[in-house]
């Protein structure tokens, strides 16, 4: 017999072998006490989200175009249909110039005052007006439509769904098939039609309407009413799924009314799902904005937007081929980083990834 | 038995749902057909049973987490109807068996805890609610630094703490326990169930304890009921099922009980039941145990048994036992 009281191990069993074991110091025993730093779902997801570099790059460039939209105005100092003018006079010979260039006018007044003029960034249009500020324009309404047309979408699409999917039985499937006929109508002959209804209706109206256009409006529209199926068949799905929980059940038994359920239960453990959706929601508005814009039904004249932008460089493409360059590019940029963004939120989001 | 007046009276509660077989027809799954029992304040009802015999199903339809086909449930000498429960929800609650799924896990526990305290506005400051949560950890023995944490950082039997902690908060006298044990290890298991009984010294709540574990119902439970398909075939004291149980089926469930002593174990005679439970879609006509019953007879296929006093308060549905 061992020290340990334990019957001499036979070199082929598997017997455990007390003597290789160590006894718990003091303060490993205290680690066993202790739980490990608190950490919700949200943290572990963005801790995961800010390892995946495509993830990181993507919020890195769209951080910077923000920045840029938000602050470039008060910098630069001319204005989106402002036209050139040198000391209070036009400037005919600033028309269509290049990058970083100046016109003869401007050289000139430069020299004689012995002042610096603010550069022409990407060089102006053919109605001499500074292509800085109108890709920086047109990239705000490129993402305010993307932004506000995917908040439409969620909030119609998550409300709809909720109590679709939640109601379930007769309900469930009326509002199903309502959805099925929406899905099916063709998108762009509505935005068409409704664009052109829009502007008998609304004439001429005056305010922040006036300055959108009736396209602007009728992309709106069309987004509120057309694209929340999509949001709202998978957020069914989702709770159809997540009701299943005993939770839910719990919560039932308690007394929670239907409202506080979906609120507190449901919802908060679909919000992956909702988020990611959102997020991919962004890109594919500012596509159909700037296709929109491209085909000439976008936002109204002076103001511009990236696709009416491309268009208006399409003319002019063998002469001045940077002038589709800038638009195209932030177009490309915007959407690609959205589009990796969202797959990054939705391997963070993901449980089933969790290493 | 003592006569004190029942808390929960039972009186044929069916629960049939319907299940489409096809274009425009559908067939109920009887998943409990006529189920009657009394449950005393301070008493604990254990219901056993093979998964699928309904078990389950009675004590959600109890707690109207199912409308019921048909059948009556009185709470206290009051009818419970649609009506009546959002008040009756106060007094009834449910402790559930997967302490996993049961808690949501973008809660904290201190939510979870207090979510019903919100629902039925127990408390008039957000201190006195805090001070009610931690009051209701420290009863089910949690610790208080524990509230702001989510259930996943919890082991199983911490889980189904805080899910006992979440029925007790309003303050109940009759307690759903739905197979509160099964999804939690042994030593776990013993604690649990020790704590159950304490809560039940302590607080005088009534337990259905609905479980599979026939020692672990035989421990806790003043009284065993035991399912078949959507029916009781009997009901006694714990300790006279457990001894002298008369239906075969709970003689059955009785011989399979591992026995800790080898030599009793290797002795004893296992009753092994033929055959498969029968679908509750398609149940056999009459005694719907006929079918692995061995001393079924051509009376049983024709007429269906029904509870029978034997003495004592010993119930059993047989014929020929």
């Amino acid at each position: 017999m061992s020290e340990n009281n334990m019957p001499k191990k036979n070199p082929l069993s598997m017997q455990i072998d007390l003597a290789k074991f160590e006894k718990a110091t003091e303060e490993e025993k205290r680690q066993q006490d202790v739980m490990s730093e608190s950490s919700t779902f949200f943290k572990d997801s963005m801790k995961k989200l800010f390892k995946n570099p495509l993830a990181v790059f993507s919020i890195i460039v769209l951080v910077a175009i923000i920045l840029v939209i938000i602050f470039a105005p008060m910098v630069v100092p001319y204005g989106y249909s402002e036209i050139l003018k040198v000391n209070g006079m036009r400037d005919k010979t600033a028309m269509n110039l290049g990058p970083m260039q100046f016109s003869e006018n401007e050289l000139k007044y430069m020299e004689e005052n012995n002042v610096k003029l603010f550069p022409h960034i990407f060089g102006t249009d053919e109605l001499s007006r500074d292509y800085f500020i109108r890709v920086v324009y047109g990239t705000r309404v490129s993402l305010a439509v993307g932004f506000f047309a995917s908040i439409i979408v969620l909030i119609i699409g998550v409300l709809y769904g909720s109590i679709s999917g939640y109601a379930g039985g007769k309900v469930d499937l009326f509002m199903m098939r309502i959805v099925d006929v929406i899905y099916s109508l063709p998108d762009m002959l509505v935005i068409i039609l409704l664009s052109v209804v829009l502007k008998e209706v609304m004439g001429e109206s005056t305010g922040i309407f006036a300055k959108l256009g009736t396209n602007m409006i009728s992309i709106f529209i069309v987004f509120g009413l057309l694209y929340w199926v999509g949001m709202a068949r998978l957020v069914r799905g989702q709770i159809l799924s997540v009701k299943e929980n005993e939770y839910v059940l719990a919560a039932k038994s308690i007394g929670a009314k239907p409202g506080r359920i979906i609120w507190k239960h449901i919802l908060p453990n679909c919000l992956s799902v909702i988020i990611i959706t959102t997020a991919l929601q962004i890109p594919s508005a500012i596509f159909t904005e700037s296709f929109l814009s491209f085909i000439g039904l976008g936002v109204a004249a002076p103001m511009p937007s990236l696709g009416s932008l491309a268009n208006t460089a399409r003319q002019g493409i063998q002469s001045y081929p940077y002038k589709l360059l800038f638009p195209a590019l932030m177009i490309c940029l915007i959407v690609l980083a959205l589009n990796l963004l969202g797959d990054g939120l939705r391997d963070a989001l993901d449980p089933k990834l969790k290493k | 038995m003592s006569d004190t007046k029942n808390l929960v009276e039972v009186r044929d509660l069916k629960m049939h749902f319907p299940v489409k077989t096809g274009w425009n027809k559908t067939i109920p799954l009887k998943a409990v057909d006529g189920v009657s029992f009394d449950i005393k304040p301070g008493e604990t009802l254990g219901l056993v049973g093979e998964s699928g015999c309904g078990k389950t199903t009675v004590g959600r339809t109890l707690l109207r987490l199912y409308t019921p086909t048909s059948g009556e449930f009185r709470y206290n000498g009051e009818l419970v109807t649609e009506k009546n429960m959002p008040s009756l929800r106060k007094e009834m609650q449910m402790v559930f068996q997967d302490p996993y799924s049961s808690l949501n896990p973008r809660m904290t526990v201190e939510d979870i805890i207090g979510e019903p305290l919100d629902v039925h506005k127990l408390y008039s400051s957000r201190d006195e609610r805090r001070e009610k949560i931690l009051k209701l950890m420290e009863t089910v023995g949690l610790n208080a630094e524990h509230a702001t944490r989510y259930a996943h950082e919890f082991s199983g039997g911490q889980r189904q703490r805080i899910g006992i902690a979440r029925a007790l908060a309003v303050d109940p006298k009759f307690i759903v326990c739905d197979e509160p044990v099964s999804a939690l290890d042994v030593s776990i298991q013993a604690q649990v169930v020790n704590m159950f009984e304490e809560l039940q010294e302590k607080l005088g709540v009534a337990y259905l304890f609905i479980a599979h574990d026939l020692l672990v119902v035989h421990h806790i439970s003043d009284r065993i009921a035991v399912m078949y398909l959507g029916k009781i075939v009997e009901i006694a004291d714990a300790d006279e099922l457990n001894e002298n149980p008369i239906h075969p089926y709970t003689t059955s469930l009785l011989s399979a009980v591992p026995i800790p002593d080898p030599n009793i174990a290797r002795s004893r005679k296992r009753i092994t039941l033929e055959g498969e439970i029968p679908s509750p879609l398609h149940t056999p006509s009459g005694c719907a145990f006929r079918t692995r019953c061995p001393y079924a007879t051509e009376k049983c296929a024709q007429e269906c048994p029904t509870l029978q006093d034997r003495g004592n308060g010993h119930q059993v549905a047989c014929f020929n036992r």
